[in-house]
């Protein structure tokens, strides 16, 4: 599963960023970003703002890798997980800097910037936002 | 005089450790001599999914949510690292990106082996006093590469600290800044060598005490100052007996040492490693406070800092990020296996 470089290349944005949109007519907040609310359809035309997510969020529900796609084998045993952002979207992401059986449903998460895959040994590396647990003491700084 | 110095700053370590219990014994060593003989207990690991990219832009955005600057006011990136994450293209641009700086930006990587970090700061303190840029972000950051069973293996770690340059609302003024530089071979890595080679015992006397002692020299003696004057020191740390025997050679005291002293609990973050001293100590630093830095980088140089904390330390919002120490305390450890598999050590076709 290799990145094609332009289309990640368009990404970065919001990979980087985490940029998702707000629609102005419902005030409902998309990541990644749209151009049109599903909601509002028509009406939200020229009416969707970008937006800066703060990466702080929830763990909704994870799952344990352990049979990887190729590049990953060196991570295994590690944890995808649904994300809900306190603005409200859901992000599926890499769960990380965790023993992945001491996850918890429901715990704080805050977003970090990490290489996401690398086309091999010559290719290029791909970053973008994985998301760590936080302890109540040390949900500070800006990392997402 | 303008006031130029240090404006915001941001650390980071990865939470990975490994002790030096668990190398010693992979390669029948006794642990003890070598815990004794170099003063490092455990170093940091990177994660597979870490690099001088991300320890960069993590230490990068720690150091912005301390202050309320707008990253469109920062006009130029430097990083100095030997383990930039591609040979040709730059870490610098992906540090731009990921905290919003471009594009109106000056960007470059810089490489003097473990000094390139502090060349960072002297330019941008050049370009901030020129009038060029409003804010320099300057970052010294590595994942040191060591071959297996080297001697390097026991120190050679992984961080970074990133330092945002200016003139306004200035925590850390610096009063001077000066270098010291020679050809002197004592440590290298070939172009796409995985690994590097060091001189032996060519590393200490010719390399690192003779530059740090000379760039330090010519520091105190263009400000006038004895060791005495400083609350602070911070020397280079590839180990944890270097930067102590340097220090007493100049006249330091271990108290003066303390706060900056890191390797015997991270290892040697090379480009990172007088910077994140310099982070652990501007943690707990009041006005008033004088500190000295003086890098090291082989092949050879240093670079010496004489730097001044002002009041506006106490307005500054030191508690919006981790501090060095809590960093240092944010750690699992791993074994040699693991080490292994995530610093690649492992081949398989
Ligand atoms: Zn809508």
């Amino acid at each position: 599963m290799g990145l094609a470089v332009p289309r990640f290349w368009r990404e970065i944005p919001y990979r980087y960023n985490l940029i998702g949109s707000r629609c102005k007519v419902c005030n409902r907040i998309f990541f990644p970003p749209r151009e049109v609310c599903p909601y509002c359809r028509r009406k939200s035309l020229g009416k969707m703002e970008e937006m800066k997510l703060k990466g702080k969020g929830r763990l909704i529900t994870y799952t344990i890798i352990y049979t990887p796609p190729s590049n990953f084998e060196n991570q295994v045993p590690y944890a995808v997980g649904i994300v809900e952002l306190d603005e409200g979207p859901r992000i599926t992401s890499q769960i990380v800097d965790c023993d992945p059986e001491k996850l918890k449903i429901g715990m704080r998460v805050e977003a970090v910037f990490r290489k996401i895959q690398e086309d091999g040994d010559t290719g290029a590396i791909y970053y973008g936002y994985k998301f760590r647990p936080v302890g109540e003491d040390e949900d500070k700084g800006e990392t997402g | 005089m303008m006031n130029i110095g240090i404006v915001s700053y941001g650390a980071y370590i990865p939470m990975n450790r490994i002790r030096i219990e668990e190398i010693a014994e992979t390669w029948g060593r006794n642990p003890d001599d070598i815990k004794k003989g170099l003063n490092v207990f455990e170093k940091t690991v990177p994660s597979p999914d870490e690099d001088t990219a991300t320890i960069s832009v993590t230490a990068s955005r720690y150091a912005l949510s301390r202050v309320n600057i707008d990253p469109k006011d920062i006009g130029a990136i430097f990083i100095g690292s030997e383990s930039h994450p591609y040979a040709v293209k730059p870490t610098s641009t992906i540090v731009g990106e990921a905290i919003s700086a471009v594009p109106e930006l000056m960007a470059a990587d810089y490489e003097f082996a473990c000094k390139a970090g502090t060349a960072a700061i002297q330019n941008c303190m050049a370009l901030v006093r020129s009038g060029m840029i409003r804010y320099g972000l300057a970052i010294g950051a590595d994942t040191a590469q060591s071959a297996p069973g080297d001697a390097l293996e026991y120190t050679a770690s992984a961080g970074g600290a990133a330092f945002i340059i200016g003139k306004e609302k200035v925590i850390a003024r610096i009063n001077c800044t000066c270098s010291f530089a020679t050809d002197t071979p004592d440590f290298w890595r070939r172009e796409a060598r995985k690994y590097p080679k060091h001189g032996g015992r060519f590393t200490g006397a010719p390399a690192y005490f003779r530059h740090i002692i000379g760039a330090a020299k010519l520091l105190m003696e263009k400000m006038k100052t004895k060791p005495e004057d400083y609350d602070y020191a911070i020397f280079h740390q590839p180990n944890g007996k270097f930067p102590v025997t340097v220090g007493k050679r100049l006249g330091f005291d271990r108290k003066q040492l303390e706060q900056g002293l890191l390797t015997p609990y991270i290892g040697n973050t090379y480009s990172g490693s007088s910077p994140l001293g310099l982070c652990s100590v501007l943690d707990v630093a009041k006005p008033g406070d004088r500190i000295l830095m003086v890098s090291y980088g082989s092949g050879a140089g240093s670079d010496a800092f004489d730097i001044t904390v002002t009041d506006e330390i106490e307005n500054f919002d030191r508690d919006k990020a981790p501090t060095v120490r809590e960093l240092m305390e944010r750690k699992r450890y791993i074994s040699y296996a693991i080490y292994a598999k995530y610093r690649n050590l492992l081949y398989w076709e």
